[in-house]
């Protein structure tokens, strides 16, 4: 499992699959197939499969109506222009109709690297989560996208399912057992809980290992699905380790963090701290090197459970 | 459908005027000028032309119909109340608490409604995204969009029309209300929107202007949008804001303020109802 595999790539390889046998299943896209991955199911079931073109907000808006007439939709674009660009269209046609769209974003995060701060997203998990009804996902490495995106697909309802650019360690395999709404528990521990998504998971992991040496025993969370939010495991983890840190490759203002503080501090209370984009825009450079320039590696991880002593 | 004279249409439709100014009335506020404005389309097509049935508003291969310009939703209610979706005077419930008839329409509370607007723009999506599902499953339906003229300022609108051009959706029809009118005064000083014919054709459309207050041209309209193949077609509407009640009729101000009751009264009155 050291191979490395995106998220979108396995999107990609989701897709054609599973349009193999689901007919309904409608793929759409802004000009950006070849990025997000969608066209492997282009190539494969051509009817199937729209182009809208530069123009996200009439692709979320046609998604909507095709969904209302059986479809069961996915569309694609990076998160920013799908998140942020077609918000209100996504909120007003998908979310408050309730139709059955599956918002695959991809290039979320930092990691989207060269391109900069206009296409990197921080904000798309704290918009989509404020959207009623709206299911929000964010894998951690390719199976365990695969695995949530059949969930998602196979579930009745809009959802936002947030992908990678980069190459990132694959971490489950296939006959991981991964459930869409349930938080899941990593690493037992008892000393401090690290609650972490998407591709900050790993990092989680290798800080536990450093932090262990240092005889603090960490418990890790893979929270891949923010809404609905898992709150059991979120209010036990507080009440039996007393301390909590969340890891996101997103703002700390609205994410993953913000969704945990909500429940933390109204069912049991507990000092937490945050990893995170902290209230920046990030620039052009390597993803890794943006990472650790912004503060979202398994040092940073380590340093904030440490901050909590 | 077998269609019936006009005098049959326009009694209708000023059935539907006066539920809709009672509505209106009654909610204390709305919008009248484009509800009225509209009607003689929507009256057009739910009497005339689409196929639909009351008793299953869900009947596969039925046509659609969206209203774009969601803020019109009364003339739509009443209509659907007149055709026997549900009975007419419920929708004097409008826009107070814990009505089904939303301030703009909503798709799970009122049968008939297809899609959930009031946001401008998405309701014209909407429909090309409807209209791609039924190429998909060659399915007889059509699709029926309305749109305001103030509407056409949205850039969603310009992309949706490109993207049923490109996709050859002629089983697509666009209607535009244009009655010249949005809340802040003219449309020529608000944002031109005109030519509005000739965009469309830019765009790849059919288009054609008609009289949308005469049944014999919008039915002559109808009629030549379900002969033209690989286009979508959209029939722009000279239409009056307020059409039928003297003292709304061309008036901005009309466009989001209820009448009070002397005015629901007298309005009324000259739709020949009874009050």
């Amino acid at each position: 499992m050291a191979d490395k595999v995106a998220t979108r790539a396995a999107y990609g390889e989701f897709l054609v699959e599973e349009g193999k046998t689901n007919k309904d299943l409608v793929v759409l896209d802004a000009d950006l197939s070849g990025s997000t991955k969608t066209s492997g199911f282009a190539k494969a079931y051509p009817d199937r499969f729209f182009d809208f073109g530069i123009a996200e907000q009439n692709m979320m808006g046609a998604a909507a109506g095709l969904a209302l007439s059986g479809k069961t939709v996915c569309a694609s674009t990076f998160a920013m222009f799908a998140s942020g660009r077609a918000f209100e269209i996504i909120r007003n046609s998908i979310g408050y109709t309730g139709a059955n769209v599956k918002v695959c974003a991809t290039h979320a995060g930092i990691t989207v690297g060269e391109d900069g701060a206009s296409h990197q997203t921080f904000e798309d998990l704290a918009l989509m989560r404020t959207i009623p009804g709206m299911t929000v996902v964010n894998p951690s490495d390719g199976s365990s996208a695969k695995l949530l995106l059949k969930q998602v697909v196979d579930m009745q309802g809009p959802a936002y399912v947030r992908l990678g650019r980069a190459a990132v360690p694959q971490f489950y395999d296939m006959t991981a057992d991964i459930k869409l709404g349930k938080g899941n528990l990593l690493r037992p521990g008892k000393d401090v809980t690290v609650i972490a998504t998407g591709i900050l998971v790993s990092s989680a992991m290798e800080a536990a290992s450093e932090l262990a040496e240092e005889g603090i025993d960490v418990r890790v969370i893979d929270m891949h699905t923010i809404k609905p939010l898992d709150e059991e495991i979120i209010i036990k983890a507080a009440s039996e380790t007393g301390k909590i840190v969340t890891a996101e490759e997103h703002s700390i203002i609205g994410g993953l963090g913000g969704a945990v503080a909500e429940v933390v501090t109204r069912e049991c209370p507990v000092k937490m701290a945050m990893v995170g984009q902290h209230d920046t825009f990030g620039e052009s450079g390597k993803p890794d090197e943006l990472r650790e320039k912004y503060g979202m590696t398994a040092a940073d991880i380590v340093n904030a459970v440490r901050g909590l002593y | 459908m077998k269609r019936k004279n006009s005098e049959y249409y326009e009694s209708i439709a000023r059935r539907i005027k006066v539920d809709v100014i009672k509505a209106i009335y009654n909610a204390g506020s709305g919008h009248p000028g484009g509800s009225l404005s509209v009607t003689d389309i929507i009256t057009a097509l739910y009497f005339g032309e689409m196929n639909i049935d009351p008793h299953r508003p869900q009947m596969k291969d039925r046509d659609r119909f969206v209203l774009s310009k969601g803020h019109a939703v009364p003339a739509q209610y009443a209509a659907l109340g007149e055709r026997g979706y549900y009975a007419v005077e419920d929708i004097m419930t409008l826009r107070k608490l814990g009505s089904d008839f939303q301030g703009h329409g909503n798709m799970h509370y009122v049968p008939g409604i297809e899609m959930s607007t009031g946001s401008l723009g998405q309701g014209f999506s909407a429909s090309v995204g409807m209209a791609l599902a039924g190429k998909m499953d060659k399915s007889p339906g059509r699709v029926y969009v309305v749109l305001g003229d103030g509407e056409l300022q949205e850039g969603i609108v310009w992309e949706a029309a490109m993207s049923a051009a490109h996709y050859g959706l002629d089983n697509l029809t666009a209607f535009v209300d244009w009655n010249g009118l949005q809340i802040d005064g003219e449309n020529d000083k608000v944002m031109t929107v005109r030519p509005i014919d000739e965009k469309f054709r830019a765009f790849g459309w059919n288009a054609m202007v008609i009289d949308g207050h005469d049944f014999d041209e919008i039915f002559k309209a109808i009629d030549e949008a379900k002969a033209n193949e690989g286009k979508p077609t959209v029939i722009v509407c000279k239409t009056h804001k307020g059409k039928g009640v003297s003292f709304m009729e061309d008036q901005a101000g009309w466009h989001g303020k209820a009448p009070d009751e002397e005015q629901a009264k007298k309005a009324v009155a000259e739709l020949g109802g009874e009050w």
